[in-house]
């Protein structure tokens, strides 16, 4: 597992302050989602990629980023351009592929090209620890802040925990097989993940408690007042406004 | 001389269990001390260390700590940065994502500013001789490292008194050795758990066991080593 490894960088993405990246990254991705119009997200994708780049991303990162996202996608552009009954584009045997499908297929791929980008540019490139300081800052409840900051650091602990239950069952003679005595010991195994997950949940509280925790997160990391930071925040706070206010306002 | 931690005539059981894993348990630990508790699995060590840091409610029993009595959970919540608890496995204690962080977890908590947390952090990771280790992610070092750094997120505390819960379970002799040293550099009493003998005979002056629920101090028991062909090999074992 490899959660962490754009965090460190010293491009201008890097230096900004938390809340203003997290805040930008959420006002484009739902301007960004909610568009209809395939011209405006046409140019939300074209910011996603120069936000990627300015945060020094190499292509082949961009690519590995992209990979997961892809099956996905294959999946919509087998099955909507299917689903529809209008404007029929093509048609071979019982199969027939309309144009609004494709559209359709064609506007959800852009989206979430579009937001991932976004999310990799300014979210990823700062450690969890930040992420949770900077949302605790604009007023995230502090349940949900650690909500994502446990999960982040016993998600690999946890992993762990499965391989080492699954090679003792493997050890002793475990194959699975599509048969009952498999899916009954894949329902001990998760059984046994919850409860020992539980017990650790309650140690590590007592081990926080022992250390003086508050109910409270501090962090070490400190950002500079950087002068781009309102900058940056205006600029793309007033594209993601008039992006949103084009598509309303103006007729297409 | 008044005691750091007095426990007297302590029982303690889990919900919902009649067996008492503490028993009328009679505990003092003075200035000074360095004590090594050797028990058999389940006789309730560290239940003991827990009770002692609040974390599960006595049944009955007095519990002092800095010679004031122990009754509520803000009565524990006060002391617990004063008396420095080192868990088990090391994993339950470290859960910031950098070892820095983590260290600097408790003094920020205490209400040290971050360029003083920063400081001690750094100060204890170097007297530690880890200071290389302060950017590495805490879940991917390895056992003895995490070992030293959930020791480091303990003593950043600046605690009066600590409590070891098998600290070299799962370490080679290098990491022991070393903790080892640690330990014996250290001015402050401790209670150290530990099944290894010669672990224990090297940083502890005093040795006692646990039997029923009860400590059995090293007047009433006396712990050594013999060699002779025997059941348990050549694992330290209490002869009664």
């Amino acid at each position: 597992m490899n959660l962490d490894q754009f965090e460190s960088g010293d491009s201008i993405i890097h230096k900004l302050d938390p809340r203003v990246r997290i805040s930008i990254a959420a006002l484009i991705s739902i301007a960004a989602a909610l568009s209809n119009h395939l011209g405006i997200i046409t140019v939300y994708l074209l910011l996603s990629i120069s936000l990627v780049f300015l945060a020094q991303f190499s292509p082949r990162q961009i690519k590995d980023r992209l990979k997961p996202l892809l099956w996905f996608l294959i999946m919509i552009w087998i099955f909507l351009p299917l689903t529809f009954t209008k404007d029929i584009v093509f048609t071979w045997g019982w199969i027939s592929i309309s144009k609004a499908g494709i559209l359709l297929s064609l506007q959800i791929s852009l989206k979430a090209i579009s937001i991932l980008l976004i999310f990799s540019a300014l979210v990823i490139t700062m450690p969890v620890a930040v992420l949770g300081a900077g949302l605790h800052q604009l007023k995230v409840p502090d349940k949900l802040v650690f909500l994502l900051l446990m999960t982040y650091r016993y998600i690999a602990v946890i992993y762990e925990e499965y391989q080492r239950l699954l090679r003792a069952a493997r050890f002793r003679g475990f194959k699975p097989r599509t048969n009952l005595h498999s899916y009954k010991t894949f329902a001990y195994l998760a059984g046994m993940l919850f409860v020992r997950a539980s017990f650790r949940a309650r140690r590590v509280y007592q081990a926080m408690l022992c250390r003086g925790f508050n109910q409270r997160f501090y962090t070490l990391d400190e950002y500079e007042p950087f002068k781009l930071n309102s900058v940056f925040f205006y600029i793309m706070a007033a594209i993601g406004i008039s992006l949103i206010l084009i598509e309303r306002l103006l007729p297409f | 001389m008044t005691s750091i931690i007095e426990l007297r005539n302590v029982d303690f059981s889990y919900p919902g269990s009649t067996e008492k894993i503490l028993d009328g348990l009679d505990l003092s630990i003075n200035p000074g001390d360095k004590i090594g508790l050797m028990a058999p699995n389940g006789s309730g060590k560290t239940t003991l260390l827990h009770t002692i840091m609040g974390l599960g409610q006595v049944e009955s029993g007095s519990i002092k700590i800095f010679d004031k009595p122990m009754k509520t959970e803000d009565d524990f919540s006060s002391i617990r940065t004063r008396v420095g608890l080192l868990f088990q496995d090391s994993d339950d204690q470290l859960f910031c994502p950098t070892v820095l962080e983590d260290v600097a977890f408790g003094p920020l908590n205490m209400g040290l500013d971050r360029k003083q947390a920063k400081e001690k952090s750094l100060q204890i990771l170097s007297e530690l001789g880890i200071t290389d280790l302060q950017q590495c992610v805490t879940h991917r070092l390895s056992g003895g490292q995490k070992r030293l750094v959930a020791l480091a997120a303990v003593l950043a505390l600046s605690p009066k008194v600590l409590l070891l819960d098998e600290p070299t379970s799962g370490l080679d002799t290098a990491v022991k050795e070393k903790l080892a040293g640690i330990l014996n550099n250290l001015d402050i009493a401790y209670l150290i758990i530990s099944h290894e003998f010669d672990f224990l005979n090297n940083v502890t002056n005093r040795i006692f066991s646990m039997e029923k629920g009860k400590i059995l101090t090293d007047e009433e028991i006396h712990v050594h080593r013999h060699e002779h062909v025997h059941k348990h090999g050549r694992h330290p074992h209490v002869h009664k």
